[in-house]
């Protein structure tokens, strides 16, 4: 890879930040849902959530590895997943929010996966041959995963009184971490400009559009506030956030360097 | 000497650890075998990215042939893996175990469209309903035959 530098920053450090925030994205959602692990509203529900989250943990594994490469400095992929101190991690905000129930947890999803498949189907035209192997891979999981995550917003939405109220709750709380999916810096030009990642913004339209379809046959609706929350990115979290990275750790920080 | 055709063969002998009634070649995820100069080179895909069998299927393949010759095992996520590699034989033992095959047609059903049509592995009634979209394992669909009541897992279709 060449070593050219473009506000500040190389090529190589600008992809691997690029490909750590995929990762931590998927990482930090994957650790949520596996908070569902023996919790799921029914057995099924609760196997399809601790599905999910080890496809996504999957993908983190391979996003890591593909990261570590790159950079060529030896790191470890273990060290990377669990003893980043808070701020070193660059996830979405969106990801990081409690489940708080399963609704709240569906529609968060619903929101990820949108995107999420929006990205893989970009990058799987990535100029990072392997990179776009991970992502023709992944691709097909999360369309799995939208489907699964669009017909419960539905079926909660279009249901009862109560889960539609819910589910609405959840929409108008979760609603302000969306307009971050689409969040750009200096990391995102670098990596643009050399046909290694994706432009976000050519498909936000995409995303609001097939996010209504779906809220409308759910007889949901979208909140009119449009006050938004960011600082994922820049490794600025929500308080939430502490707490998952103390569980999440806990092993490799009492027991340095166990491997199962 | 050890041949291709040889490595094919034992690698026939490994099963998958989730389901041990198929062999990784009836599975499709070893892709490739290089002989060359004494050593050999097994190439495998993972089946989802999470699969949680991909390390173990790793050590089996080099405890089996380390002992006949010089193994590396490599790990390739392109081509993406589908249900179109399994193999007929395969597909016919997991109908025998007990697991409904992947139909041919990806379930590409939209929002709340009618799901795969998949046949009771133990009765072969089309009469069946889907569950759970998520079974036992990252690559199993969870359905109930309505004929028999037999509830099974459908090995769902990736492509």
């Amino acid at each position: 890879m060449e070593y050219l530098t473009c506000n500040n920053m190389t090529t190589q450090e600008a992809f691997y930040s690029y490909i750590v925030r995929l990762g931590d994205d998927s990482l930090i959602l994957g650790q949520r849902l596996s908070e569902w692990c023996g919790h799921g509203p029914v057995l099924e529900e609760d196997i399809a959530l601790t599905n999910i989250s080890l496809d996504l943990i999957g993908q983190t594994n391979n996003l890591y590895e593909l990261a570590v490469l790159r950079e060529n400095q030896g790191k470890n992929i273990d060290q990377l997943a669990f003893l980043r101190l808070e701020k070193e991690y660059e996830n979405l905000l969106l990801v990081e929010q409690p489940n708080v129930d399963f609704g709240y947890t569906i529609v968060r999803q619903f929101f990820f996966d949108v995107y999420r498949k929006l990205v893989f189907e970009a990058l799987c035209n990535s100029s990072d041959e392997r990179l776009a192997g991970i992502a023709e891979k992944s691709l097909k999981e999360t369309k799995y995963h939208l489907k699964h995550s669009s017909e419960w917003v539905i079926r909660l939405g279009d249901g009862t009184e109560e889960s539609h109220r819910r589910v609405q709750e959840a929409v108008n709380t979760l609603w302000k971490f969306t307009d971050e999916l689409f969040f750009q810096d200096e990391v995102d030009q670098n990596v643009i400009e050399l046909g290694l990642g994706v432009d976000n913004s050519n498909f936000k339209a995409t995303w609001n559009s097939h996010v209504e379809h779906v809220l409308t046959e759910a007889t949901l609706t979208i909140p009119s506030n449009s006050w938004q929350h960011a600082g994922g990115r820049k490794g600025i979290h929500t308080e939430h956030f502490g707490y998952l990275l103390s569980e999440m750790q806990y092993m490799q920080r009492a027991y340095p360097n166990m491997e199962w | 000497m050890v041949t291709e055709k040889y490595i094919w063969e034992q690698l026939e002998q490994i099963s998958d650890p989730e389901i041990p009634v198929l062999s990784i070649v009836d599975l499709g995820v070893v892709r490739n075998v290089t002989l060359l100069e004494g050593n050999c080179v097994i190439t495998i895909t993972p089946t989802y990215s999470g699969c949680p069998a991909m390390n173990v299927i790793q050590d089996d393949i080099l405890k089996l042939l380390t002992p006949s010759i010089h193994t590396k095992v490599e790990m390739t996520l392109s081509p993406a893996w589908t249900t179109d590699w399994m193999s007929e034989n395969g597909r016919n033992k997991l109908r025998e175990y007990g697991i409904a095959p992947p139909e041919h047609e990806v379930d590409k059903s939209v929002l709340f469209a009618k799901p795969t049509v998949v046949p009771c592995p133990k009765c072969t009634s089309s009469h069946t309903k889907m569950i759970s979209q998520f079974g036992s394992t990252a690559c199993k669909a969870h359905y109930q035959c309505l004929e028999c009541l037999e509830p099974f897992d459908y090995f769902k279709c990736l492509k």
